[in-house]
């Protein structure tokens, strides 16, 4: 089982499949959670919620102040926009001076050069290669 | 020259023509299908079709030369960054210039290292006050990296430097009167200059010193 951090405090931006996801894990292992998304509707995705939900952009620094990112202790950055994504992460990780800042990035390659600037980037991309090659080196084929 | 321009909108598609015109090597990246096939038509093999925050597209136009400019004026802002930040960061981009879309994101610009922008909308509403001065103080030019300002400012008859020569004026350190513009004609002010009701004064200052100079001069 997961232990219990409480009193730990991360904003989630960008609440889709992902995003919701991870607030959701968070939240059950004793995290206190906001969600920032554009669509009121994605509160939806989150079922019974008790954490936090606000409705706006991560550009606007209103929106990401308004979800506590003062005092936050990480942020998760995960809309459906590579570039929304690095450059908010980054916002949050020098305006705010937050160190766990994690960004999804599906491209590679935008991945690896924002890794390589001091950015935690999370690329789904890299690790679908990675588990489809091994799934299907692990298949017991024979040649025909 | 060598000059990358990404995103063929007005503004791009635009500054292409002009660079072209004056004789330096461009390529203009344009996403959008439709779009590029149009200025492809006007414009010949200049244009490349792609994203131009995925780094291949940016190979492809020629980012690892790398070119003596990119400029960075697609309709987005976020990214307008990427492009600037890869240009410059990942390519030593000697020159690279990025537009600003809304004018909200100015700080994240300069937050995120991107130094030279351009803000159509702040222009125009630098202009605008300028036609309309509100608090008789105007901004004209913002030298960022310098950190100082370029301001102009109307002496009316009441004002308390009417009559004055600059010298008496209790001005902060840190301001500089720079012209004084009298019936169209503008002279260089000195320390003996006389600021007569009527005229238009350019000063330079560090900011936050606005206040102060509008009080000192025009009350």
């Amino acid at each position: 089982m997961w232990s219990t951090l409480s009193g730990m405090k991360v904003v989630i931006v960008g609440c889709g499949r992902v995003g919701s996801g991870v607030a959701k894990q968070l939240a059950e292992q004793g995290w206190d959670v906001t969600c920032i998304d554009e669509d009121e509707g994605a509160l939806a995705r989150l079922g019974e919620w008790r954490g936090g939900f606000v409705v706006g952009h991560g550009m606007d620094t209103g929106v990401l102040e308004r979800a506590g990112i003062a005092e936050a202790d990480a942020a998760v950055v995960g809309t459906n926009g590579d570039n929304t994504n690095v450059v908010v992460g980054q916002v949050i990780q020098r305006r705010y001076d937050i160190d766990c800042v994690v960004v999804r990035v599906l491209d590679p390659r935008r991945a690896a050069f924002y890794a390589e600037r001091g950015l935690r980037t999370v690329c789904p991309t890299q690790t679908a290669i990675a588990t489809l090659t091994d799934v299907v080196r692990s298949c017991e084929v024979t040649p025909v | 020259m060598y000059a990358i321009v990404a995103g063929g909108g007005k503004v791009g598609a635009n500054i292409t023509r002009s660079l072209l015109a004056m004789g330096h090597e461009v390529t203009l990246v344009e996403q959008r299908r439709d779009r590029f096939e149009q200025l492809e038509a006007e414009l010949g093999p200049v244009v490349l079709a792609g994203d131009a925050t995925e780094i291949f597209v940016l190979e492809r136009a020629g980012i690892a030369r790398p070119p003596d400019l990119v400029l960075a004026v697609t309709g987005d802002d976020e990214d307008n960054i990427v492009i600037s930040q890869i240009a410059q960061d990942g390519y030593q981009v000697p020159k690279v210039v990025a537009r600003v879309n809304d004018p909200r994101n100015q700080g994240h610009f300069d937050l995120l290292g991107v130094a030279r922008t351009l803000c159509a909308t702040s222009g125009l509403l630098g202009l605008v006050e300028h036609e309309v001065p509100e608090h008789g103080l105007v901004k004209l030019l913002e030298l960022r990296r310098e950190g100082l300002e370029v301001v102009e400012l109307s002496v009316s008859p009441e004002a308390p430097a009417a009559g004055k020569r600059v010298a008496g004026l209790s001005l902060p350190d840190d301001v500089r009167l720079v012209s004084i513009t009298r019936n169209g004609v503008a002279e260089v002010a000195g320390l003996d200059t006389v600021i007569r009701p009527g005229d238009q004064v350019i000063a330079i200052l560090k900011p936050g010193l606005e206040d102060r100079l509008r009080k000192a001069l025009v009350g």
